[in-house]
């Protein structure tokens, strides 16, 4: 399939001299989610605002539903909607009026059914008549959704969507968001939450001091980059590791009740056969086995630990 | 051209000044009235006439100039100052908007306000003296074209300014005391000879004569050198609003 958005060797420096991207090269599939990860100072929103025209790159293109950013820049951006990372709302408007704005602001004539629509989506249709600063934060941040969503945009860049907000609204708005995937928007997502990434995005890309580490599939990155972890709960607790076992790379957790065991998918084999046997020929006995899957957190941090190397 | 932004600029900024119309238009009637209180009153009556006009109605089309600028640059200047203040200006850089088309919306909304509040003050006048308008087209064309211009003035002052003190600076600085010694409240006439000539080196001077002329017929510099004066300043703004665009100067980074 075609990609929707395509980034070629974009970079941008900043009139300071601060390059905040370095070719960056990105290409984001029609309806997919791809979460953008990165920590604080990474390039996220400067790639974003390069994309929407924020901020002018000082290299390389980009297209959007083909369309050149610069030279082609209003087809590109009325394909696009757009949701920062700041809430930033005009304080005693009313909400139906901003959102219709936006609408206008995109080169579309009014049109209360979608409007309603959108508001409806986002539960804002009870509040449609409060002034923005009545609104909490979570529902300030569904009124920028509303507004970037209110001209029908194919791509949505959805700019650290929770940051600073607590558990339950993350929740609904990742809910949120998945019902946008369900309409058919693309969706580009940044963030520093790896758990958010890992709840929704299809494709992650990793990017840090400008550059794009990788871009790969969620579920094979997990994959290749998983390390797993057989947690073994003994019968009896052990004073120390058997000599016998000394080979095995073991952990000796909870005063000895448990033992953990770190191994490899992408290795040839995992040892977990051998090692099992060899419990039971020193006759230690099993209460229970659990393995567990490393976190694209972990994932991330070993990442960016390999970069800075 | 994307109308549709354009339209929807100059509504929502409409909307803000409706929201407040009380505030929006009392504030100038009030203003008004206690010139006319200290000027025509109390003033007024020892001057009595001036070029043949009452001293009352003489100073009106001076009010109307004092007000329709002042309003049109904070009006102007605020409209985009504040997106950039609150951060809503990230949906006008991304929407597909040039920034002419922005200027059209914000500088048509501020002219508009800005029209209206100078309505607001001639029939507020109009209750205290009596006005005949001789050139009343040419009134208009004066008063547009001042409220267009001044607009424009606003808007780059928005643009530039990087504070609220920097917002203010020049509406109280510079265009306050232009339109205070530019021959709002007397005749350019009525100075000692030296003074005269300081004051024709103030470009406000022409624009208040242009106007006055076309209430009464009577100006302090000739009515096409006032017209002259509206085209250059309208067209060094709008150069001015050129140079942005193309820079995309404190836009856009």
């Amino acid at each position: 399939m075609a990609a929707i958005v395509e980034v070629e060797n974009l970079s941008k420096t900043y009139k300071g001299g601060f390059t905040a991207l370095r070719g960056v090269s990105l290409a984001i599939e029609r309806g997919e989610i791809l979460a953008l990860l990165g920590p604080n100072g990474a390039g996220k929103t400067t790639l974003i605002s390069a994309l929407c025209g924020i901020t002018t790159p000082s290299g390389g293109q980009a297209r959007i539903g083909g369309h050149d950013i610069l030279r082609d820049w209003r087809k590109a951006r009325h394909l696009v909607g757009l949701v920062p990372q700041e809430v930033a709302l005009e304080p005693f408007e009313k909400v139906i009026n901003t959102v219709r704005f936006s609408r206008g602001l995109f080169g579309k004539g009014r049109d209360d059914v979608l409007v309603e629509r959108v508001l409806r989506q986002l539960s804002l249709w009870d509040k449609r008549h409060a002034r923005t600063r009545e609104l909490s934060g979570g529902m300030k941040r569904r009124v920028l959704i509303a507004k970037a969503l209110c001209h029908e945009p194919q791509v949505l860049f959805l700019d650290e969507p929770t940051a600073g907000v607590d558990v339950e609204l993350r929740r609904d708005m990742w809910e949120v968001v998945r019902g946008l995937k369900e309409s058919g928007v693309t969706i580009i997502l940044t963030t520093h939450y790896i758990e958010e990434a890992e709840a929704m995005a299809d494709r992650v890309a990793v990017i840090n001091g400008g550059e794009i580490l990788l871009v790969e599939n969620k579920a094979a990155l997990m994959r290749r980059m998983g390390r797993k972890t057989l947690r073994i709960d003994l019968a009896e607790p052990v004073a120390a590791v058997p000599e016998a076992l000394a080979g095995y790379d073991l952990e000796r957790i909870e005063d000895g009740a448990a033992l953990l065991y770190h191994y490899d998918t992408r290795g040839e084999g995992t040892g977990i056969t051998r090692l099992l046997q060899a419990l039971a020929r020193e006759g230690l006995g099993l209460r229970d086995i659990e393995t567990r899957q490393s976190s694209l957190e972990e994932i991330f941090v070993d990442l960016l630990r390999e970069d800075a190397a | 051209m994307n109308l549709h932004a354009i339209w929807a600029i100059y509504v929502y900024e409409m909307k803000r000044f409706f929201r407040t119309i009380f505030e929006s238009l009392l504030s100038p009637v009030i203003s008004t009235t206690l010139y006319f209180v200290v000027f025509g009153a109390a003033i007024g009556s020892r001057i009595e006439q001036v070029e043949g006009v009452s001293y009352g109605a003489f100073i009106v089309p001076g009010l109307i100039m004092l007000s329709v600028m002042t309003q049109a640059i904070s009006n102007a200047s605020f409209g985009i100052y504040f997106p950039k203040f609150i951060g809503t200006i990230y949906e006008l850089l991304s929407a597909p908007v040039n920034f002419i088309e922005i200027v059209i919306g914000y500088v048509g909304a501020a002219a508009t306000k800005s029209l209206l509040i100078g309505g607001v003050i001639l029939v507020t006048a109009r209750l205290f003296v009596e006005i005949n308008i001789h050139h009343p087209v040419m009134m208009l064309g004066f008063l547009v074209m001042i409220c267009i211009s001044f607009a424009l003035f606003g808007f780059i002052i928005g643009i530039w300014s990087e504070n609220f003190q920097q917002l203010q600076l020049i509406p109280l600085l510079v265009i306050t005391p232009l339109v205070f010694l530019g021959g709002a409240f007397y005749s350019v006439s009525m100075l000692p000879p030296a003074w005269q000539t300081v004051t024709l080196f103030n470009p406000v001077v022409y624009l208040i004569s242009g106007f006055r002329w076309s209430f009464f017929g009577v100006a302090d510099v000739s009515p096409g050198l006032s017209l002259l004066a509206v085209a250059v300043f309208f067209a060094l703004c709008l150069g001015a609003v050129w140079a942005i665009f193309r820079t995309g100067y404190r836009i856009k980074s």
